[in-house]
């Protein structure tokens, strides 16, 4: 089933690109990816914080190299994420006038390296898929990119391939710190090593610090972000979303994999550094953002900031904080693929995505204004939306990390900066807001017509999963504690 | 009836002498049936050496052992430029009538065709008896077999001013470098009185040897190897000499000459090991191929200049091979870069013929040929080290080598010149894809190339993905 999920998407990329009808392909691709997905949902066995529907191929005994895949709380939930975001972004993608089977088979290739880099068990695997996604990202920001295409382009691809060589080095200094008797590329035998303490605390620091740069390339940290803003300010909607949305959490999903479970020592070593740079995320990004004066930019830069809050829960390593991070990395996959959706659609309506241009859109799109302002409100984190319960999960958790009546410590200062970031991400998606559907309308605007009923289903679609996950994210918090209740055991502070 | 390692060479030399008299004596037939001939023979003597079991023998080797080995790797070696030569041959008939046109005034239609598909195979003999020799000896003298076929292969199409100048830098290099060789040679055979290899190793592991006269001699070896394998600062003539030479033949230098040239490097290093400076030396040498031949490669619009700017970067990672001195690392590197440099010449030379060789001729390229572009993509995320690609899985060897002997400035260098492979890489695949094209006729590809770059990007991925027998046949 598992494998069903991964190879789906490639086969059909692969059909695709052989001449089968590009859109019906990769429709019926990412439908079924999905299906497939949800059954797993529904069969999944909450009691067992193990990996279920584990099969395994061995590639190389010499090296311990086996090509293994399975699910748990944390990778079903990111499958999941993965497999929705596809459907919304193939259901977007509409015709394409240039190369329409190559753009169908780039998708599907990025959405196949996501969902197999979610669902390997093998730290070689888990990187070899990621990286499937760099090439079709290439392809698509600079074929159909708009603006600046080609420049963007080329720093995505330079920049996330130093990342994921940096980030090797640090899978194989991993892989080599455990005594050669423990080596191996499974992701439970180094669990399983590393909690009878076989990796020395020094090794660990070193590691962690490569783990982070090479992550935190990937995943746009402060001060390793600027491929990110333009290049989903450039990329064509269905890219964006799948990209900002889904491929970026990949850094996250392997800090929270390998960074935590691996090496509690050099994330407390770097815990100071790494708090540093995420409030470098949330408050410098803040006011970035904040200075925008397009909405694909805007949309870009508050992508790059909420990370910030995600690397909050991560660094400061509670349950509560760790699992309000993977809450959030869901809430915020599908909250900025539904605004990228909707920018991508105005784009084409509007060929301009500049504030002092836009203006009084609701009155011509009520349907697109609705949709966007739960966007916005969910990347704001209102309550009620699974934004929030991500958020504030992260704020109590990292709050209460070393916490001690008479004075602050480093996460408490900390939370109280990030809760600033929500206050200054309520001032820019506002205003962007105010700016493109509020006020008078432009006579040029005044042919512009509102989203069809086809395109209007995905779109209601995800705001319902943002809305029931929520109200109820519960149903998400008791797939992923258990798995990092064995992680966090011998880890509590 | 067992079949022995001597035993292939001596095949292929039958078979190169039988090319030649068919040649000479046969001269109705159509040229190009010489090329098949070559590389049936070729295909029976490659499917023959998988008979060949390795030899290990303890006891100190005598008479035509003592300079010549069949251990694994040399078969191993063996049956990789066997396999390089066949796809060279391949390559040759595509490109027989670029050739035929620089022969305007030779009395058949096919002048000089023969003697092109007849040489390769002489190369061939040589680089089989290179990776095998032990004896100082031996290894200059198959060593010049191949230099001296390749002088002429590399000026072959003589009435091109730019062969025309890289036959004569590659004549006086080559020269010059055979002259290090020797001079190296006489001063370890000075110090030890041996030129075996395996005797040489147990004469410096006596402590009354005089070390520094033997490291120089060392040293003069390695600028002799240093111009074979395109390490910096012995590069000079790589650039003008790939680009100057018939499209297959670049690619024969590029990949056998070069995988010759790293065994020998490695059986030569062997007794020298003992000696700390050895290594520094080695990692200054790796350091300054990587930065030069990425950097260089970075503006270059010439698409056969850029390969050959790769191929002296693709020389500083494998470099860094024997800097850790890991054979199966550069054995499985070498592999890959065999698979993806033969796919990008194929490639190029079907493309060239049409357009032309600048990267801005393969504009459009998806448009005109889709499989031809996509064979190209795989060489180049292969070349420039995408997952599931050969390629990838040699830098990750390498750099796991590196890391394992904490080679740090290696690692970092080797880590930020990746980054720039891919710019330089991806340059390509940007004109294919993004760029539209001047003419958009198609681009007719024959069956037999068809057949032999589906397989080069079959194996390609294959490799990428499972390489466990490549691993297992690298095992000593």
């Amino acid at each position: 089933m598992v494998l069903f999920v991964i190879f789906c998407p490639v086969i059909a990329a692969i059909l695709i690109m052989a001449g089968l009808p590009a859109r019906k392909t990769a429709f019926a691709a990412s439908i079924s990816a999905f299906v497939a997905a949800l059954l797993l949902f529904v069969s999944f066995d909450h009691s067992q914080p193990d990996f279920q529907h584990v099969s395994s191929f061995t590639i190389s005994p010499e090296w311990h190299l086996n090509f293994t895949t399975g699910i748990d709380g944390l990778s079903l939930i990111m499958v999941l994420l993965a497999t929705t975001v596809t459907v919304a972004a193939v259901w977007f993608a509409g015709t394409i006038e240039k190369y329409e089977n190559a753009f169908y088979a780039c998708l599907l290739f990025i959405s196949g390296g996501a969902i197999g880099a979610f669902a390997s068990i093998d730290l070689f695997f888990f990187y070899a898929f990621h990286e499937l996604a760099l090439i079709p990202t290439f392809l698509l920001i600079g074929i159909w990119g708009s603006g600046n295409r080609v420049a963007a382009a080329w720093k995505i691809t330079i920049y996330l391939a130093i990342g994921s060589f940096i980030l090797l080095l640090g899978l194989i200094l991993l892989y080599q710190s455990f005594p050669v008797s423990a080596r191996s590329f499974d992701i439970r035998a180094l669990q399983a090593a590393a909690a009878l303490g076989q990796i020395t605390a020094d090794a660990q620091r070193h590691v962690y610090l490569l783990l982070l740069i090479g992550f935190g390339i990937l995943i746009s940290l402060f001060p390793f972000h600027t491929w990110a803003p333009e290049a989903y300010a450039s990329a064509p909607a269905p890219a964006a979303m799948l990209h900002a949305g889904v491929i970026k959490k990949f850094g996250l999903y392997g800090l929270l994999r390998l960074a935590i479970p691996l090496l509690p020592e050099g994330a407390h070593y770097w815990a100071n550094l790494l708090v540093t740079l995420l409030i470098g995320n949330i408050i410098y990004f803040g006011f970035v953002t904040i200075a925008q004066k397009r909405l694909d930019w805007t949309l870009g830069y508050s992508s790059v900031m909420h990370m910030g809050y995600i690397f909050l829960g991560i660094a400061s390593a509670t349950i509560l904080s760790t699992t309000g991070a993977v809450v959030l990395m869901f809430a915020h996959g599908l909250s900025i693929a539904l605004l990228f959706a909707l920018a991508g659609e105005l784009r084409k309506r509007t060929r301009t995505l500049v504030f002092e241009e836009l203006g009084g859109l609701a009155k011509v799109m009520p349907f697109a204004s609705l949709a966007f302002g739960f966007g916005v409100f969910a990347a704001i984190g209102l309550p009620g939306l699974a934004n929030f319960a991500g958020e504030i999960m992260i704020f109590f958790g990292a709050f209460r990390n070393g916490w001690e009546m008479s004075h602050f410590h480093t996460f408490q200062i900390a939370t109280v900066l990030a809760l600033w970031g929500v206050v200054i991400s309520t001032v820019y998606m506002l205003r962007a807001y105010r700016k493109t559907f509020m006020g008078a309308l432009s006579e040029r605007w005044r042919e512009v017509v509102d989203l069809r009923f086809s395109l209007r289903l995905p779109i209601a679609v995800l705001i319902g999963v943002l809305l029931c996950y929520g109200f109820f994210p519960q149903s998400f918090v008791r797939m992923v504690t258990p798995a990092f209740r064995i992680y966090l055991a011998d880890n509590k502070r | 009836m067992t079949i022995t390692a001597p035993e292939l060479e001596i095949a292929v030399l039958v078979l190169g002498m039988v090319i030649l008299l068919l040649e000479a004596f046969a001269t109705k037939i159509d040229k190009r049936t010489l090329a098949f001939l070559a590389i049936a023979g070729l295909v029976l003597v490659l499917a023959a050496s998988f008979f060949v079991a390795p030899r290990t023998s303890t006891s100190q080797p005598t008479g035509f052992w003592s300079f010549y080995t069949a251990d694994r790797l040399s078969i191993f070696f063996k049956q990789f430029a066997l396999l390089t030569t066949i796809f060279v041959l391949v390559l040759m008939t595509d490109y027989a009538p670029v050739l035929r046109s620089s022969f305007p005034g030779g009395a058949t239609p096919q002048a000089g065709l023969g003697e092109f598909f007849a040489l390769p195979i002489f190369t061939c003999v040589g680089l089989m008896y290179l990776v095998s020799a032990i004896d100082f000896v031996f290894i200059f003298v198959s060593l010049e077999l191949v230099t001296i076929s390749f002088y002429v292969l590399v000026s072959f199409t003589r009435r091109n001013p730019l062969t025309l100048e890289a036959g004569t830098k590659y004549l006086v290099l080559s020269a010059l470098s055979t002259a290090f060789l020797v001079y190296g040679i006489a001063w370890i055979f000075g110090v030890t009185g041996q030129t075996n290899l395996p005797r040489i190793a147990d004469v410096l592991a006596n402590p009354a040897t005089d070390r520094s006269a033997a490291l120089l001699g060392m040293v003069l070896i390695l600028v002799a190897l240093g111009f074979k394998i395109a390490a910096v600062p012995f590069q000079i003539w790589v650039p003008d000499v790939y680009q100057g030479a018939p499209t297959p033949v670049t690619a024969y230098l590029s990949v056998g000459s070069k995988a010759a040239g790293f065994v020998v490097l490695l059986r030569v290093l062997q007794p020298f090991l003992a000696l700390p400076q050895t290594q520094r030396l080695i990692v200054v040498i790796a350091l300054l191929t990587l930065i030069y031949g990425n950097l260089a490669a970075l503006p270059q619009a010439n698409l056969k200049r850029l390969l050959a700017y790769s191929s002296i970067a693709h020389a500083g990672y494998l470099l860094i091979g024997v800097a850790c001195f890991d054979a199966s690392a550069i054995g499985f590197y070498l592999v890959a870069y065999l698979l993806m440099t033969l796919l990008s010449f194929a490639v190029l030379i079907i493309v060239a013929q049409q357009t032309g060789e600048q990267i801005a001729d393969f504009d459009g390229l998806a448009k005109r040929s889709p499989f031809l572009a996509f064979a190209m993509l795989i060489g180049m995320i292969s070349l420039a080290g995408v997952p599931f690609t050969a390629g990838f899985l040699g830098k990750f060897f390498i750099f796991y080598a590196a890391i394992a002997q904490h080679q740090t400035a290696l690692v970092v260098v080797g880590v930020i010149t990746v980054g720039c492979g891919f710019y330089y890489y991806l340059k390509v695949i940007r004109a294919m894809y993004w760029q539209s094209a001047a003419k958009v006729d198609k681009i007719p590809v024959n069956g037999l190339s068809r057949v032999a770059i589906s397989a080069l990007i079959i194996a390609t991925i294959w490799v990428g993905v499972y390489p466990q027998p490549i691993l297992d046949a690298l095992k000593r």
